[in-house]
């Protein structure tokens, strides 16, 4: 779809302005006093660490659908250095700048 | 909300902005390479203003472009950016009490709006939820000054993101950069041993499983995750308030 605006999407994003309102107020829309289910009270623990990671990791992993296979990967580097620098410093802006500081040179200078 | 006269005009309004504005740099650092990864990935300019104007979740925004753009079946995006979000269904519970004076289109304008440093600062300033009318204006004051700087933070950057992404070359691959966001966001979540296991679990499934069709990789990935740590935690956690932060 590359630059073409199509309806589809355009639904798609309207869905996902309507989970943002959803997640964000999930327990303030009704009056009535409620909770949740103690299974997905549970879930709640993993569940977005697990989609965040499964969403990530092939991104950063895997090239045209296959595992790299050589370690020459600037993404791979960036990505340790980025998560590196959180556990040092915390800040999601540090381990972005960090990650891009050692991911830029290595896939621009060396084309990895 | 921060339209409203009686609100802009509270001493506390000022304090939340005062109080957001050093955050502001960060949030709009963030805000313009999320505008450059939605114009790099493919999606028209038309679609990365829709979604920044609408969607208003940067971590969710990123997870959902590469499914977006790989055509992905809509219910597959949306589940992936309910369970990005669910983080919020944890903070609304704990807003809870502080909004439900108020109208519902109040309250939902106001959950709407309030994004992760919105909600921590605000929690951090006003430890319990208003017990009188007063109170419960000058912490509204309050939630909409920092709101109001991290909204026109991330939408003013965002914005000029998707103006100068098509001076950007495809191959300095700054798209990078909202992985790296994500990397980031994903280890502030990664609070407890069974939480890290998850995200291993989760990222390995996913990998593994890529050949599946229509990114249901991702879904299993979850559903693979989240039952292994519940089974896990059944196990060998004995008191469950433990696992907790």
């Amino acid at each position: 779809m590359s630059g073409q605006t199509d309806l589809w999407s355009l639904a798609v994003i309207v869905g996902l302005a309507a989970v943002t309102v959803l997640t964000r107020c999930f327990f303030f829309i009704l009056d009535r006093p409620w909770g949740l289910p103690e299974w997905a009270h549970r879930a709640l623990h993993y569940a977005p660490v697990a989609a965040l990671a499964a969403v990530i990791v092939p991104e950063i992993v895997m090239t045209q659908g296959h595992l790299v296979s050589t370690w020459q990967d600037a993404r791979i580097f960036g990505a340790l250095a980025g998560a590196a620098y959180y556990f040092w410093r915390r800040g999601v802006l540090g381990t972005m700048l960090v990650g891009m500081a050692v991911y830029l040179p290595l896939h621009l200078g060396l084309g990895w | 909300m921060f339209l409203s006269a009686d609100i802009r005009r509270r001493p506390t309004f000022r304090e939340g902005v005062a109080q957001m504005a050093p955050m502001a740099v960060g949030i709009g650092a963030w805000g313009l390479m999320t505008g450059v990864a939605m114009v790099k990935s493919g999606m028209s300019v038309i679609e990365a203003l829709a979604m920044t104007f609408l969607v208003y979740a940067g971590s969710s925004q990123l997870a959902a472009i590469p499914l977006l753009v790989a055509g992905a079946p809509a219910w597959v995006i949306l589940a992936t950016g309910f369970c990005v979000n669910l983080r919020f269904v944890v903070f609304s519970l704990h807003l809870r009490p502080y909004l439900m004076h108020m109208p519902r289109w109040r309250r939902l304008v106001h959950g709407y709006l309030t994004a992760d440093l919105s909600y921590a600062t605000f929690t951090t300033r006003y430890p319990s939820p208003p017990t009188h009318r007063d109170e419960e204006r000058a912490q509204e004051a309050y939630l909409t000054g920092g709101y109001f700087i991290t909204w026109s933070a991330w939408m003013g950057m965002s914005t000029v993101g998707i103006a100068l992404a098509n001076l950007i070359p495809q191959a300095w691959g700054l798209g990078f950069a909202g992985v790296l966001s994500l990397v980031g966001i994903l280890c502030s979540m990664a609070t407890t041993r069974l939480r890290v296991l998850s995200a291993l679990i989760a990222g390995a499934t996913a990998v593994a499983a890529y050949a599946l069709p229509l990114k249901l990789n991702i879904v299993t990935g979850i559903g693979v995750a989240v039952l292994l740590c519940f089974w896990l935690e059944k196990q060998f956690v004995r008191d469950p308030a433990e696992a907790d932060e």
